[in-house]
């Protein structure tokens, strides 16, 4: 059996930055391991612009942004396996993967980093009812097929769900000749960003219709339409408002689902709200040494974000190989007034004041509110929002004296309050 | 008029009027937006990004993007410069694919490294 000291499962965006994080925090010996045949993960995909303006100043495609973090990591030697799958790790810490050129390798790991991103919601996942044609597809499956394949899943299109895939993918496949008919989004308000909203929908009247589902798929072979139907307060289908639309192909863009196999196979803590692993301030998850972040840890809205995290968990798991670990026991971030979570979900008790983020989303649009952060019952953080949608992450970065004042707090609390109060 | 600013995922609400000397814009956080709601009422532009099947390499398409932002009436016009293109490897990130599209100082550019077998 192999040895190393840290294992990066995945070498996406989450898994390049931690790569560099930890390389970058003096450890040499890392391993990243990626089940495509090449590095960037799902940035090689989206072949739009919009990365990177937080990270680099400037406007990049997916393939862009992923090129400055493969080329970083080359740049560092950090080894990496491609066309490798990992299929299993344990509590030990020891990852099993198989490839065309090892077969099948055992490393020990001392620190093992999940940076496994998401899988998208499939039909099967919201239930849809109707036929079971072709023609129906997840966003990213249609945007891997027409921007890496060169090949189209459609001519006549609807789209359900308004998340930014099926933003992006509205605008790709008019691009390409078909025609978007409706993006149907069964929530009132979207959970794509503004920004693609305009250009992606509205620069070429592609009409989005809010609180409406699909309630029927039609089409023997191949899909001939879509019913949808407007939904009432309680998301339930309104069925005297059904209208039948003509298409070949449905999309769907509803949500996205962290890809914890591996980490529920090693008995990870999950939180029921994120779907991904409950972590410390550390990044570390409920098995010491196992660390996670990126979108397997929770869905985030910008890739830079992604970067940010990925970077300090590499730095957190290199500090645990050359240091180890000290707690006293750990608090729980408790919710309050309408934010959703909060990662981490834990604070340890130690003296380690490094600064770290507390992120979050709120679980309904709310108007003029403060966020707050109290640490036993004391005020530590705050910050004024004009308006916050569970489409937009959350930030507070905590400063080192704020987090001393988590440290060893036994209740530590987060939430939404109206301004005026 | 109010526009959503399209320059970064903040998408600022941006207030515009026309006045005698130019233009008052209003909402915008930083100067882009400023900059973009008139360009949104004078000569709107947008980036075009899009791909083209490759050969002699194990990927089967390349990436584009304009280098720099086109008229916007002109995107589907733009878009079908790129019928009948075929790149072949191998390809450097950067490199113009489509020179001077329709005329004007834009060019699609490779946004992806294809490496030749």
């Amino acid at each position: 059996m192999e040895n190393r000291n840290i294992v990066i499962i995945g070498g996406g965006p989450a898994g390049l930055a931690a790569a560099m994080g930890a390389y970058d925090a003096g450890e040499r010996d890392i391993l990243i391991l990626e089940r495509e045949p090449k590095l960037g993960g799902i940035l090689n995909q989206c072949i739009h612009n919009g990365f990177g303006l937080h990270t680099f100043k400037e406007e990049l495609t997916g393939p862009e942004y992923a090129n400055r973090f493969i080329k970083e990591v080359k740049a560092r030697n950090i080894e990496y396996k491609l066309g490798t799958t990992v299929i299993s790790f344990d509590e030990n810490k020891v990852v099993t993967a198989v490839n065309d050129k090892d077969g099948l390798i055992k490393i020990q790991a001392k620190a093992v980093i999940l940076c496994c991103g998401c899988r998208e919601r499939p039909r099967g996942g919201i239930n849809i009812a109707g036929c079971r044609s072709a023609g129906i597809f997840s966003a990213g499956t249609a945007q891997k097929l027409v921007n890496m394949e060169g090949l189209m899943p459609g001519k006549e299109i609807v789209i359900l769900g308004s998340g930014d895939i099926g933003l992006i993918m509205a605008r790709r496949m008019t691009f390409e000749g078909a025609k978007v008919k409706a993006v149907v989004e069964l929530m009132p308000y979207s959970s794509g960003l503004n920004r693609n909203i305009v250009q992606c929908l509205n620069d070429f009247d592609i009409p989005l219709m809010f609180s409406y589902t699909v309630v029927d798929i039609k089409g023997e072979g191949r899909v001939s339409s879509v019913v949808i139907a407007e939904v009432d307060e309680r998301l339930n289908p309104k069925m005297e408002t059904a209208q039948e639309i003509p298409c070949d192909t449905l999309l769907l863009s509803v949500g996205l689902i962290p890809e914890n196999e591996l980490a529920k196979q090693a008995g990870i803590n999950l939180s029921t709200i994120t779907s991904g692993a409950e972590v410390n301030d550390r990044m570390m998850t409920s098995i010491e040494g196992v660390f996670e972040c990126g979108n397997v840890l929770h869905v985030h809205d910008l890739v830079d974000f992604v970067s940010e995290e990925s970077v300090l968990a590499g730095k957190c798991a290199a500090s645990y190989v050359k240091n180890g670990f000290t707690t006293n026991g750990s608090t729980k971030i408790d919710t309050f007034g309408g934010v959703r979570y909060c990662v981490p979900q834990f604070v340890e008790h130690n003296d380690d004041y490094t600064p770290f983020p507390l992120k979050m989303r709120v679980a309904n649009v709310f108007k003029n509110i403060w966020i707050k952060v109290y640490a036993d019952g004391v005020e530590v953080a705050k910050k004024r929002k004009q308006i916050s949608t569970p489409g937009e992450m959350e930030t507070i970065n905590l400063k080192k004296e704020q987090v001393e004042m988590l440290r060893n707090a036994k209740e530590i609390k987060v939430g939404i309050e109206e301004v005026n109060k | 008029m109010e526009l959503i600013c399209i320059c970064c995922p903040l998408g600022c609400r941006v207030s515009i009027e026309k006045t005698a000397d130019g233009f008052n814009v209003s909402g915008n956080t930083c100067p882009r937006g400023k900059d973009y709601a008139i360009s949104e009422l004078t000569a709107p532009v947008r980036m075009v990004t899009s791909s083209v099947p490759v050969t002699g390499s194990m990927d089967k398409t390349v990436s584009l993007k304009t280098d720099k932002p086109i008229a916007k009436e002109l995107i589907f016009k733009s878009l079908e410069t790129l019928k009948g293109v075929v790149a072949k490897a191998p390809v450097k990130e950067g490199e113009v694919i489509v020179a001077n599209v329709l005329g004007t100082d834009v060019n699609f550019v490779a946004t992806r490294e294809i490496e030749a077998i």
